[in-house]
């Protein structure tokens, strides 16, 4: 740590990326965005190697009371830790991947920087007006994305992806300005420590559950997000996907939990009916797209829809198998947008009906495809596995029936992923122009190959990705503990049954 | 207390009295060739007027020390504040104009001084605390305001505005003294102190008829819903600059008007016209937000977000607190430079022919050709419609903050929601000027087109001097309302949060 205040140079770093690339040229702007997204992981690293595992809760905490109402409080555990690790992570990537973006260069960089130092301040905040205003800012970088850069129905997926947003997370603000009022403070590890009276906390959950269902996104809230995803540029999309959707659960994670125990209890059939019918509806509406990133994006949401379902276990499975989850997620999703996006550069269309047999003359991205799709669907060996078996694990040990239902979610995600997979890349060339694509470039190696690995090492290690949020997990656990829910499946050490047993057996010994 | 220390107190509204009145004088014989020397000499009384209520505000002055005339007048941090904004929005208004009177050939020398004293009357709007002097300082605004509404003489819009703007003022100061009147019936007083120890007691049936009179008079001067239909159709015809003026300085005199009276007079009936309050910012905020919607014109479309802007600002009022009077100064002060930098923008572009920009579609496309204006315009349209970092954000925190520190959940609940309406017309700018294609320089059509590649064109030729002002202005109040205004929210809330203490002090 050494007294660097790391956070706010992490914040600061594609803070003046973003204005740089304001004011130079194209070539020149790409160079600046990749630099500083290259910057940026680095200190991401730094920070990872630097976090003392089992150390304080709170590390590389910075304070300065540069405004009046709310401070400039920035400080991570390790839930917020592998959070910014994941964005610093995607940056690059992304910016890597825009390379097709030919119109107003600058200005896409900007965004995109602008968009980093958001998403990093929102895992990094510790005062809650503070975090707000990093949560709510997202929306304007990224109504400029879809906006300008999208594809043709931009306009309307840009304002519904905003308006959207926008009221739930005004709901917030209102919750937290009463919060505050009431608890005194705006940090948010007090806040988190705070025991607000049990009836208020229905209401103030509610609030929060606007702005984080819709962000997550939850269904019935979720329809933003197809029409998001399928006009966002590639870049946009694994953003999107990646990091911005990880902010509704760490919403939950950060402030519903904690903060509302025993609303969360109270209405934890709320959220895990709606992840229910989550999971099989867009299941099975993904069974039937015709368009890429749209079955992407449904898979997205009935993923996150098992995120929530263990996040609502009240178990320390069930909370790190949904952290899993969204890690695992915003890497395997956020590799398939790019999947996509690397043959929609080259024929410049998403029907999965045009494509076919690209095995034959893509060999090397139908094998990175491939993995993808396996760890998209869960295959054990990959960071899918993991998140997914920990957390129905967690929602088993509440309840079988919501554990069945979600599981279902695994075996339709197995139909609609293979079922992709068997329609682009196996079968005959069905169009000779799909059928002459060249392979992966160097360029696109260096985009997919990292996300590989670390998709690997998850699925083999997952304790790397663990072990810094353990603590903070068992500690969220201990909090909710007061107000969990009983199980359907507790089994009881019988008391009576042994004994015939063992008398039985001697008797047999005998 | 003496004549002479009363006499210190209003300084600066002497100032303005002697430099308006000795300004007209030049004006008439030095005819219209001075005017810029008249503007010159408005901007610098303006400048010192602020100069001379910096200390009131600074120092928080408050009590029986600051009351001059016998009760007539209060020259406290509250109205100091006030008066700060309003002087400051008065020089940009006398900035701006010329480049725009110039193109029509009717800038004429009455311009500043009409500027000067309508800003006098807002002057002794704020620091009213009679309801004479009320009146005084209300009709002296409004009558500049009625002829500089209709100041393009030659223009029809123009004398539309003036005219409906001055059949519709003198119906509302008419409710508005009808208001004073049973109110002074009932109460035996005009001045508000007085009124309030008369009305200690209980609020008469007659009284209560006088407050919601009142009210109705300033709600007009504030164009709050429902007396705000007058608001687009004078916004739409009077000049630009004008129209600039008219969303600034009156609306803050006003609406600290608004405050004066009903926490100062009827201060100890908070509940009677609290619901006046809470219907008129409610109604306010929705129906400006939605009336916005649908215009094709960008003064129309900036005089419905006024609308909007008001209903935040009485959520304010509605508390009833001196947090919620803080929360309403705050707003106003990222306001003013919020409506400013837009109107300004508006001002700077103009078609090949210098011919303004004035229908929303003009926009489309503005961030290709004239980027600056476009990056500028983005930051004020997002400040305005309230999401962070923007600025305008802090301006609807801090009055939702009072608003639920006043118990008043639900108000700031639909509040909140009716904003995501208005956001939705404010994106629409945003849409239009970055997402659209610019409109095709060749197309011959009647609607006034830019000049592409820049500024090139002899419009941008013939308006190279004015410019710089503009452009100043324009960076300076976006810079206001850019995400460094955070910077300031402390030394803001200081300043506030004195001023409202000051308002609630001599009860």
């Amino acid at each position: 740590m050494g007294g660097v205040p790391i956070l706010s140079l992490m914040l600061l770093v594609p803070l003046v990326g973003a204005v740089a690339c304001l004011l130079v040229t194209a070539p020149a702007a790409r160079a600046i965005a990749l630099a500083a997204t290259l910057i940026d992981l680095a200190l991401g690293i730094v920070l990872w190697a630097g976090y003392d595992i089992g150390g304080a809760q709170w590390q590389f905490v910075e304070r300065a009371d540069l405004f009046a109402g709310f401070e400039w409080a920035l400080g991570i555990d390790g839930i917020a830790l592998m959070l910014i690790v994941l964005s610093v992570f995607l940056m690059p990537i992304c910016i890597l991947a825009s390379a097709s973006i030919d119109k107003r260069v600058g200005e896409y960089m900007a965004a995109f920087l602008l968009m980093e130092v958001l998403m990093i301040g929102v895992f990094a905040a510790q005062d809650i007006f503070l975090f707000y205003i990093f949560f709510e800012a997202g929306l304007i970088p990224m109504y400029l994305i879809i906006g300008i850069w999208g594809g043709d129905n931009r306009i309307y997926a840009s304002y519904k992806f905003f308006l959207y947003t926008l009221l739930g997370s005004l709901l917030m603000l209102v919750a937290m300005l009463w919060m505050v009022e009431e608890a005194g403070t705006t940090a948010i590890p007090t806040l988190m420590a705070y025991d607000f009276p049990p009836t208020a906390q229905v209401w103030l959950f509610l609030a929060f559950l606007a702005s984080f269902a819709v962000k997550m996104p939850m269904w019935p809230v979720h329809t933003w997000l197809p029409d998001a995803h399928v006009q966002a540029p590639t870049a946009g999309s694994v953003i999107l996907a990646g990091v911005l959707l990880k902010m509704g659960g760490y919403g939950f994670i950060r402030f519903s939990l904690p903060m509302f125990p025993e609303a969360s209890a109270q209405l934890a059939w709320l959220v895990l009916g709606l992840s229910m019918v989550a999971v099989v509806a867009t299941s099975l509406i993904a069974l039937v797209q015709h368009d890429m990133k749209k079955l992407i994006a449904y898979s997205s949401v009935a993923h996150m829809a098992i995120v929530t379902a263990g996040l609502f276990a009240f178990n320390v499975q069930g909370l790190e198998g949904a952290m899993i989850v969204m890690l695992s997620h915003g890497l395997v999703s956020g590799a398939l947008f790019l999947c996509v996006g690397v043959i929609y550069d080259r024929l410049h269309t998403r029907e999965i009906a045009r494509y076919g047999g690209l095995a034959i003359n893509m060999p090397r991205y139908a094998l990175f495809f491939l993995l993808f799709t396996m760890a998209s669907i869960g295959l054990p060996g990959t960071s899918g596995f993991v998140g997914e078996f920990l957390s129905l694990a967690g929602v088993y040990q509440l309840s079988s029936w919501v554990a069945l239902i979600c599981t279902t979610g695994i075996i339709l995600g197995a139909a609609y992923m293979l079922y992709l997979y068997r329609r682009v890349a196996y079968g005959e060339p069905r169009n000779a122009d799909a059928a002459a694509m060249p392979d992966l470039s160097a360029r696109e190696y260096a985009m997919l190959a990292p996300i590989a690995a670390v998709v690997l090492w998850m699925g083999v290690y997952p304790e790397s990705f663990l072990a810094p949020m353990r603590q903070d997990i068992q500690l969220l656990d201990a909090r909710i503990a007061r107000a969990a829910p009983p199980g359907d499946a507790r089994l009881a050490v019988g008391t009576v049954a042994p004994a015939p047993a063992a008398t039985a057996g001697t008797e047999g010994a005998h | 207390m003496d004549l002479s220390s009363s006499l210190s107190l209003i300084a600066p509204e002497i100032v303005l009295s002697l430099a308006g009145l000795a300004l007209l004088l030049v004006a008439a014989w030095a005819g219209d060739g001075a005017s810029r020397m008249v503007s010159i000499a408005a901007c610098v009384a303006l400048a010192a007027a602020f100069f001379l209520s910096v200390p009131a505000v600074d120092s928080g002055a408050s009590g029986a020390g600051r009351i001059a005339f016998d009760g007539q007048f209060r020259a406290d941090a509250f109205a100091g504040f006030a008066k700060l904004l309003i002087y400051l929005a008065s020089i940009a208004a006398l900035v701006v104009a010329p480049a725009y009177l110039d193109r029509t050939r009717s800038m004429r020398a009455e311009y500043p001084v009409l500027v000067l004293f309508s800003a006098l009357g807002m002057s002794i709007m704020v620091s009213a605390s009679d309801l004479l002097t009320l009146y005084i300082g209300l009709e002296m605004q409004s009558l500049s305001a009625y002829v500089l509404a209709a100041f393009l003489r030659g223009d029809d819009r123009s004398a539309e505005a003036g005219l409906k703007y001055f059949v519709l003022g003198a119906l509302a100061s008419g409710i508005l003294l009808f208001g004073m009147s049973l109110t002074y019936g009932f109460a035996g007083t005009t001045s508000f102190l007085g009124i309030r120890a008369a009305l200690a007691d209980g609020l008469p049936v007659g009284a209560l008829f006088g407050l919601v009179f009142m009210f109705a008079g300033l709600a007009f001067k504030i164009s709050a819903v429902p007396f705000h239909m007058w608001t687009p159709d004078v916004y739409e015809g009077a000049p630009t600059p004008v129209t600039a003026f008219f969303a600034t300085a009156p609306k803050v005199a006003a609406v600290v008007l608004t405050a004066r009276v009903a926490l100062d007079a009827f201060g100890g009936h908070a509940d009677a016209w609290r619901q006046v309050v809470v219907f008129a910012a409610l109604a306010s905020i929705i129906v400006g937000a939605l009336g916005a919607i649908g215009q094709a014109n960008i003064k129309r479309l900036l005089a419905y977000s006024s609308i909007n802007n008001v209903g935040f600002i009485l959520i304010g009022l509605a508390c009833g607190t001196a947090a919620g009077a803080s929360a309403m100064l705050v707003y106003l002060a990222i306001y003013v430079p919020m409506t400013l930098a837009a109107f300004v923008a508006v001002l700077m572009l103009r078609g090949p022919a210098g011919e303004p920009f004035e229908r929303v579609a003009d926009l489309a496309g503005l961030s290709r050709v004239r980027p600056g204006i476009a990056w500028c315009l983005m930051i004020v349209m997002f400040s305005l419609a309230g999401i962070p970092p923007m600025f305008g954000f802090w301006g609807k925190f801090v009055v939702f903050r009072a608003a639920v520190e006043a118990d008043l959940m639900v108000l700031a609940a639909l509040g909140v929601a009716a904003s995501v309406i208005g956001a939705f017309y404010y994106l629409k700018i945003v849409k239009l000027m970055f997402f659209d294609e610019p409109q095709p320089a060749a197309a011959g059509g009647t609607g006034p087109l830019l000049p592409l590649g820049g500024r090139t064109g002899e419009a941008a030729l013939a308006t190279r001097d004015d410019d710089a002002a503009h452009w100043a202005l324009l960076v300076i109040a976006t810079a206001l309302v850019s995400p460094f205004g955070f910077l300031a929210t402390g030394w803001l809330g200081g300043l506030t949060d004195r001023a409202a203490a000051a308002l609630f002090l001599v009860v």
